[in-house]
């Protein structure tokens, strides 16, 4: 036991051996994957390959049943890590934004950075905004979210995980929810994130931003990762009978 | 062409029916009651026998120096509620606590009271529990010989102090059944979204699960409160002089049956009704608020 309280490497995410039930299904069936800083990292596969239940274990959103997670090497299944720290670090969005609808759009990016990261009310605001910004909707700053559309909504979300500064920013499929005309607004704000250096792993079916922005592609199935390479490799060369089938599916239309 | 369109083409077009057109449209019953209402007000105005007994049901005997009929009524309603929310909300929470210790606690409370009538609760508080606690308090102060505790009688517990103990106590445990209902009418991703971002468990309850929840239990929060004016009644059998005991204590002594019931009845409704209004204006307040985040699902 004292052995695995090392990370096996000095990668940002070190995964080891994870398993995960639900009851008597085994979701994840022994998944190892390591993520340098900096590594944009997108995991496709069919669905219930494990892959969304693989990143959410990655913040403890999913406790692992088995296995081992370090994330800036700090191991999350041991009892003297606060996994509210480790969070803080690790932006996340998701599929259905989970915006805050009771408060503006300001506010649900403001309130984290007050209550989690201690800031003053004005630093907060001048952090949303210029997030905001960055995601290109500053003028949305005083809208409720119901009021905004999906694009702009996950935007927002993205904004939100942003203004927390973390190290690793997880996407949880965040283009599915979405209309077509809206994918692209938000595939190009990830892009210029990939672009500047974020550490990110998304699940994603967009195979375009896959491979415009990966350095690796993982393909997971049925709970393990089959390939991972880079997306020039996955797409054009892929080994695995699986993965190719798994292409042929996606890639003929 | 589908099925339903084949369908919706062999029916006649439905008749459109604008409200207060035809005569039968009217909420006659509103009408009703108002006229009701109106009558029965005149009655008060030129009845001598009908004004004696109004003054004396809401404001209580012209003899007595406290708290009487309907305004007691009124007190102790606004007391329980209040007490009842907080303990409501607060078994709401262990409700949906994954604490097992608080979890069973808070159900077992809530079992307890709500398979129990009312009226049974309120005689058992008052004649039973109350005098228990009383006494386990005494019996404290004597083996830590505190004398304030020690002077602690059942006796200085007034039946209204009873009467609202138990009314707070069984509302509390309706009300913990709709804030844990409210809280878990919340979708998941709101707590997961809170969490992810690094909020513990209390802060993201605190910050964003009880807003949203506590304006979705507002109006059946409104209800119990309408709920528990008319429970208040129950209290007559502590005989504590609200709006009911004055009704019956008056009518023993006057023999006044008619206007005595009639003055009663026509309090509750008034009180009743005009709280049921401004529940839902609520409701509508709340209807056209913010729409949600969550439009696809």
């Amino acid at each position: 036991m004292t052995a695995r309280l090392q990370p096996a490497s000095d990668d940002i995410i070190v995964v080891r051996d994870l398993h995960k039930y639900f009851g008597r299904i085994e979701a994840l069936k022994g998944v190892d994957l390591n993520v340098r800083t900096g590594e944009v990292v997108v995991v496709i596969g069919p669905s219930g390959s494990g892959k969304s239940t693989m990143l959410r274990c990655l913040n403890h959103l999913e406790v692992p049943t088995h296995g081992d997670i370090w994330i800036d090497g700090k191991h999350l299944e041991s009892r003297d890590v606060n996994i509210n720290n480790v969070r803080a670090e690790i932006g996340m969005v998701f599929q259905l934004f989970n915006l805050f609808p009771h408060l503006t759009v300001l506010e649900n990016i403001v309130l984290a950075q007050r209550v989690v990261r201690k800031r003053s009310k004005s630093e907060a605001e001048q952090i949303a905004r210029d997030q905001l910004t960055r995601v290109g909707i500053p003028e949305q700053a005083e809208k409720y979210p119901g009021q905004l559309s999906g694009g702009q909504q996950q935007r927002v979300a993205i904004a939100r995980a942003l203004a927390m500064n973390p190290k690793i920013m997880l996407f949880d499929e965040p283009t599915s929810a979405l209309d077509p005309e809206m994918i692209k607004e938000v595939l190009d704000v990830m892009l210029e994130l990939a672009q500047g250096g974020m550490t990110m792993v998304c699940v994603t079916h967009e195979m375009g931003f896959a491979r415009a922005a990966a350095n690796r592609v993982v393909f997971m199935d049925n709970g393990q990762i089959i390939e991972q390479t880079t997306p020039d490799e996955m797409f054009n060369n892929p080994k695995h009978e699986r993965l190719k089938m798994f292409l042929s599916k996606i890639l003929t239309h | 062409m589908s099925i339903d369109a084949e369908r919706n083409q062999a029916l006649p077009p439905p008749t459109r029916r604008i409200v207060g057109r035809s005569t039968w449209d009217i909420p006659w019953w509103v009408v009703i009651l108002i006229a009701g209402g109106i009558s029965f007000l005149l009655l008060i105005l030129t009845n001598q026998n009908y004004q004696e007994t109004f003054n004396l049901l809401v404001f209580g005997r012209p003899d007595s120096a406290a708290t009487e009929g309907a305004l007691l009524t009124i007190r102790i309603t606004l007391i329980a509620f209040l007490i009842a929310t907080i303990l409501g909300l607060i078994a709401g929470l262990a409700r949906v606590s994954k604490n097992v210790i608080t979890y069973n606690i808070a159900t077992l409370y809530v079992e307890l009271i709500r398979g129990v009538p009312l009226v049974v609760l309120m005689l058992y508080v008052a004649f039973v529990l109350l005098p228990i606690v009383i006494d386990s308090i005494t019996g404290l102060g004597t083996s830590l010989s505190l004398p304030f505790l020690q002077q602690a009688s059942i006796r200085n517990v007034s039946f209204e102090t009873r009467a609202i103990i138990a009314l707070a106590f069984g509302y509390g445990a309706y009300e913990a059944e709709i804030f844990r209902a409210g809280i878990q009418s919340i979708e998941r991703g709101q707590m997961e979204a809170a969490r992810s971002l690094g909020m513990n468990y209390f802060q993201a309850m605190q910050y964003v699960i009880l807003p949203q929840a506590i304006r979705r239990v507002l109006p059946p929060l409104g209800n119990d409160f309408i709920a528990l004016l008319k429970d208040s009644s129950l209290a007559t059998v502590l005989a504590v002089p609200e709006l009911t005991q004055l009704g019956r204590v008056q009518r023993s002594s006057t023999f006044r049956v008619y206007e005595v019931f009639n003055t009663v009845a026509f309090l509750y409704l008034t009180m009743t009704i005009l709280l049921s209004l401004g529940v839902k204006a609520l409701e509508r307040r709340l209807g056209r608020d913010r729409p949600t985040t969550t439009s696809i699902r």
